[in-house]
């Protein structure tokens, strides 16, 4: 598969803090690369070496084949960004905003699609000022967008956002992706990485703790699951404990969860309730996610 | 040449939607014509060489707009955006960072010679003010004088460390300039004190230089405003793409 991105060895200290670690990783063509991590993981510095805003210490970074930091503007025609912490001014509008933006580049697109597309063709003579931090995400989306980018960068994009507007932006990036360009973005909301990258890198002190697709680096935990369901009043439960895939059962009155691992983990289960002829009610099973994934890479909670 | 033009078209348009930098640059002098032209008239007097006192205050105000262009336009939006992070936004694009800065300083040239342009039509109609140089060496004079004063407001934007430092270094620059360099209130009735402090101020230099010129006299006859503006100029501008920072 060919890869639009390549690292070695990338190490960036501000004064004795070591922000960036020796992290070494590539970027495939076509896909949604997640770095995660919790904040001040040295996320936004890394991705800031990529993009040619920041010189790296040491280690070898290619873009497109290109260096950022030497071949900043070259490299800044063919990737679009997003940034964690910008603005525009005040009083320029949408509008504006684009036609401005798509000056700065060789190659660039129509304005009004991209407005439609992201929601915004009526706020099109809205100073930025006066937009929702939404609107003011999907605008940064619409000028990382507006040279037709191979590669684009977002960092941080659903920070500081409400639920709502968090889920619309999941599927703005979906769609970025699904019109050919290579998606590489940063956060520090698990449930957001799980969702939307193909393959993600998890970042702790610098330094690279993972690097797989979600489902992979959640299977790869071996973590126990948990399968939860209820019983009827006055029915006794088997002896689940005795499975081979059930590691313990704990129940109060009526209720009961039950740990365990393995393929066969829930059908056994079920297959013994059955067979004793006891029924059960809300069942469930509980997987476990990223937060543990990165609860047992680190032996730390994920800090909002 | 795409991207500086669009730039300074926005940059100007921006300009004249922030209120207090436009009522400063376009409404204010026209607004001290009326307010003095009522006190003072125009007739001539010997305190100005024969001139009336409306002749003398169009270089005077010139100056004034160029004073508000370049300490409070400039310093206060290069400090406010690079606060907000408006200049970080810019420099992750293909925009070259020099473009950038040309069209930022095209831009308020151009908002100085608007302003300049209304003050003019309004003296005229007014009381049909005297003009005896040369339209371009006069231009050609206020955006020098301009571009000398810019850097030293890029200077104070390049170095203050948000928007309200800027702010308030730039006030307490402009307003003593304003009233003790000639440019709001002429020289000619202040008293020798003043006189004295004035020529310690640059903006005295740039209403001497524009006020000769604009009565007809050559550049020959101003080296010394001349030489001054432009050891200013270029000491500002050497300091400031020095010490410009993006964030």
């Amino acid at each position: 598969m060919k890869e639009v991105l390549q690292v070695q060895e990338l190490r960036k200290a501000y004064g004795s803090v070591v922000a960036v670690d020796g992290i070494s990783f590539s970027v495939r063509e076509g896909e949604i690369f997640g770095m995660v991590g919790p904040n001040g993981a040295g996320k936004t510095t890394a991705v800031e070496c990529l993009e040619g805003l920041r010189q790296p210490d040491a280690g070898s970074v290619q873009v497109l084949g290109l260096d950022p930091w030497s071949g900043r503007l070259a490299l800044a025609e063919r990737i679009g960004v997003q940034l964690q912490e910008s603005a525009l001014p005040p009083r320029l509008r949408v509008a504006e905003a684009l036609r401005l933006f798509g000056s700065f580049y060789q190659r660039r697109v129509d304005p009004e699609p991209l407005l439609g597309a992201l929601g915004l063709a009526d706020k099109r003579s809205s100073p930025f000022a006066k937009l929702s931090g939404g609107q003011k995400q999907r605008l940064f989306i619409a000028l990382a967008l507006i040279n037709e980018p191979q590669l684009v960068f977002f960092d941080e994009l659903t920070t500081g956002l409400d639920p709502q507007a968090r889920r619309s932006m999941w599927d703005l990036v979906q769609h970025v992706r699904d019109r050919g360009c290579t998606v590489f973005m940063t956060t520090h909301y698990m449930e957001e990485a799980e969702r939307l990258c193909d393959r993600l890198l998890i970042l702790d002190h610098g330094q690279v703790v993972a690097l797989d697709s979600p489902e992979a680096l959640i299977r790869s935990l071996d973590a126990e699951r948990r399968l939860v369901f209820s019983i009827t009043e006055g029915q006794t439960a088997p002896d689940l404990a005795g499975l081979p895939s059930v590691q313990r059962v704990e129940q109060s009155a009526q209720r009961l969860v039950v740990y365990g691992h393995g393929e066969r983990f829930v059908s056994s289960v079920v297959y013994a309730l059955e067979d004793a002829g006891v029924p059960f009610l809300d069942l469930r099973t509980e997987q476990p996610n990223l937060e543990d994934v990165f609860l047992a890479l680190t032996g730390r909670e994920m800090r909002e | 040449m795409r991207s500086f033009l669009n730039l300074t078209w926005v940059n100007l348009k921006l300009y004249i939607r922030e209120p207090i930098a436009t009522f400063f640059t376009l409404a204010f002098p026209p607004l001290m014509v009326l307010l003095f032209g009522a006190m003072y008239g125009n007739d001539p007097s010997p305190l100005f060489d024969g001139r009336g006192s409306m002749d003398v205050s169009m270089p005077a105000y010139t100056a004034m707009i160029l004073a508000t262009v370049a300490f409070i336009g400039v310093p206060i939006t290069l400090g406010g955006y690079r606060e907000a992070g408006v200049l970080r936004r810019y420099k992750a694009t293909a925009l070259r960072p020099f473009t950038y800065i040309c069209s930022d300083v095209v831009a308020n040239l151009l908002m100085t010679l608007i302003g300049m342009v209304g003050l003019v039509i309004v003296g005229w109609l007014l009381y049909r003010v005297h003009f005896e140089g040369n339209v371009l060496t006069v231009v050609v004079a206020v955006i020098f004088c301009g571009l000398s004063m810019c850097s030293v407001g890029y200077l104070i934007g390049s170095v203050a460390p948000n928007a309200r430092t800027a702010q308030v270094v730039s006030m307490v620059i402009f307003y003593p300039m304003l009233f003790l360099s000639g440019a709001g209130i002429p020289l000619e009735i202040m008293p020798a004190t003043i006189k004295k402090v004035a020529s310690f101020l640059p903006l005295t230099y740039v209403v001497k230089l524009l006020r000769g010129l604009w009565f007809g006299n050559s550049w020959g006859e101003h080296l010394l405003e001349t030489a001054i503006l432009s050891g200013i100029l270029v000491f500002g501008a050497a300091l400031a793409a020095r010490l410009f920072r993006w964030e």
